[in-house]
């Protein structure tokens, strides 16, 4: 019972990603329900970086344009089998983050901020100007669809279970590290980092992990992102979706994991039912940080907490 | 190969000038309050769009450029006191989420009122180039020199001459001992937003006829505004300025004789390299964490 109870939510949040498509009036949304997917692996792992390192990232719309690119161009230009060109994806994120991490980290918490802001721009400038390699502003064509095994996800329903899979792994690894020692090492560098560095612990090594981490969250959504589409194009990974991922983190709550998950299939279904959202949406980004830390700094996920927090309350009193 | 260098000296510290008057917004705003400023390359977009917005509508350039001005400052003044302060202390991380979304509403609202395209305002007197040096120059890059000039002397008399300017040195030092001195460190926090938002419309004003201006213009301004901050070392005015002006040249040295097309990169790869090497700046000494 006490194990059940533990992972209730994990065990929800699988049965309701398993039924979300049988919810659907048809098919076109089950490829929202992928986007929303992918969103939602960036922004837990940005979450584990904002929440928990109280560090911010401005340009992880790159590490996952940077993957998705890496494993475009292994499968397509040079033709190495697709498991192997999403590793390299993952691995070129991963180690592009590392190394951005090591002059930045070890200072005070706002330059990050400022280097992933100039790292996204200059990987923009990349995508954009590499003609050769990349294909320009026009986009790079011609990525095989993702074939594991000899098996080929030609429907779009097969690639919303592994994503939604991927998804609930990257979940289930989350939670791992939120528990470990090493999470409540994070915890206690954002409330305090002299007070964390007194307690001997190492601040650099512990920030430079969930960053890397959290980029490899990025990549391995951005290598799904590229065999799903089979087209990527710079636009796409532009300083406008690093604002995106950064607002859901805000709405669907700092340090929730649940409030991540929230967030992005929030944020990334309502343009689809907003159409008119498409010239506004920066100003409504803009207006939802914003507010959202005035009024509601735990976002969704807190806001959810105390409501539940007050209901138990009144039926106590009732 | 060294033909070029007097002209890419010049246009370097041109543009450098309006990076370096960006850097000093960013330290007003730190010194008095510890907050990075991210909407700061905003108020040099709102400098030079309405500038030119307001030259449209038929005000002579001069009126233009002071009211823009004008605005700008009241803008930075009025995200003080209706944000900043409303949300009081808290984490560094709510304080960058609360600036990023300062900014990216300015520039959303700017596209939204006045479009995507490009504008251009007209240089403050002709545009025949004198020959310096054997350089062309356009009198607008001295016109920018000077007016930066004009700027940091008022700066250097109104902190050491002026009660204001030496409240907000005081916050800037202990923000609590301030306090207890009768220093209304709220109305500093504003008067040092306000003054920010001054500094970088100034700066997007007189660089605007050079360099045109759209409404995503502050991004990139912000972003170089702050790795001259990094340069000169985080907090110092001086370094702040002349920060601006060696990124602006080496800059402007790299797109002349390295890559055009990658121009940007340089200001970003001086910031990663800086930070890398020496963290404090050229300028700043070593520093201690309070507790």
């Amino acid at each position: 019972m006490g194990l059940f109870r533990k992972n209730f939510g994990l065990l929800a949040f699988a049965a309701a990603l398993g039924l979300a498509p049988l919810a659907l009036p048809n098919d076109y949304y089950i490829n929202v329900l992928i986007l929303c997917c992918f969103n939602a692996l960036i922004v837990m792992g940005l979450n584990l970086l904002m929440g928990y390192a109280g560090q911010v990232s401005l340009g992880h719309a790159a590490f996952f344009g940077l993957a998705a690119y890496t494993t475009a161009i292994s499968t397509a230009t040079l033709g190495l089998p697709i498991p192997v060109g999403m590793l390299a994806g993952v691995a070129v994120s991963a180690a592009v983050a590392w190394l951005l991490a090591v002059p930045t980290l070890k200072l005070h918490g706002n330059y990050l901020a400022m280097a992933t802001l100039g790292f996204g721009i200059i990987v923009s400038i990349v995508f954009n100007e590499a003609v050769g390699l990349t294909g320009g502003p026009s986009g790079f064509v011609g990525i095989p669809r993702l074939k594991i095994a000899g098996f080929t996800f030609t429907s779009d329903k097969a690639y919303y279970f592994l994503s939604a899979a991927v998804l609930w792994v990257a979940t289930l690894v989350s939670r791992r590290v939120i528990g470990s020692r090493t999470g409540r090492a994070l915890r206690a560098i954002h409330v305090s980092e002299s007070a964390a560095q007194a307690m001997g612990i190492d601040i650099a090594r512990h920030k430079r992990f969930v960053f890397v981490l959290s980029a490899v969250y990025a990549g391995v959504a951005g290598t799904l992102y590229a065999h799903h589409l089979t087209f990527v194009a710079p636009s796409s990974f532009g300083f406008h979706f690093s604002v995106q991922l950064l607002t859901m983190v805000v709405l669907g709550g700092m340090a929730s994991i649940w409030g991540a998950v929230a967030g992005a299939f929030f944020l990334t279904s309502l343009p689809e039912f907003l159409r008119m959202f498409e010239e506004v949406d920066i100003l409504i980004y803009g207006g939802l940080l914003i507010a959202c830390m005035m009024f509601m700094p735990s976002g969704l996920a807190g806001g959810a907490q105390a409501i539940a927090r007050k209901l138990k309350a009144g039926v106590r009193r009732g | 190969m060294f033909a070029g260098a007097p002209q890419y000296l010049i246009s370097g510290l041109t543009v450098g000038a309006t990076y370096g008057l960006t850097a000093l917004g960013f330290t007003m705003i730190f010194n008095t309050t510890g907050i990075i400023n991210f909407a700061q390359g905003e108020f040099v977009m709102l400098g030079g769009m309405l500038a030119v917005v307001l030259q449209k509508a038929g005000a002579p350039l001069p009126v233009a450029i002071m009211l823009a001005v004008a605005v700008t400052a009241l803008v930075g003044c009025l995200i003080e006191r209706g944000v900043i302060r409303p949300v009081g202390r808290t984490a560094p991380v709510n304080l960058v989420i609360i600036t990023i979304g300062i900014s990216i509403l300015l520039r959303g609202a700017v596209m939204l009122i006045w479009g995507k395209d490009t504008f251009a305002l007209p240089p403050f007197s002709g545009s025949a180039p004198l020959a310096i040096l054997g350089a062309a120059v356009q009198p607008q890059s001295l016109w920018v020199l000077l007016i930066t000039l004009l700027l940091l002397v008022a700066l250097k008399l109104f902190f050491s001459r002026t009660i204001h300017g030496k409240a907000m040195l005081a916050c800037a030092c202990e923000q609590k001992a301030a306090a207890l001195m009768g220093i209304s460190v709220d109305r500093m926090a504003m008067l040092s937003f306000g003054l920010s938002g001054f500094l970088g419309a100034v700066g997007g004003a007189i660089l605007t006829p050079i360099t045109l201006t759209s409404y995503d213009v502050g991004v990139m301004l912000g972003l170089k505004g702050f790795a001259a901050c990094i340069l000169g070392g985080l907090g110092n005015p001086f370094g702040a300025a002349a920060g601006g002006l060696i990124l602006g040249v080496l800059e402007s040295f790299g797109a002349g004789f390295v890559s055009s097309a990658y121009k940007d990169a340089f200001a970003f790869i001086v910031l990663l390299a800086l930070l890398f090497v020496k963290p404090t700046g050229l300028f700043g000494g070593p520093k201690s964490d309070r507790v």
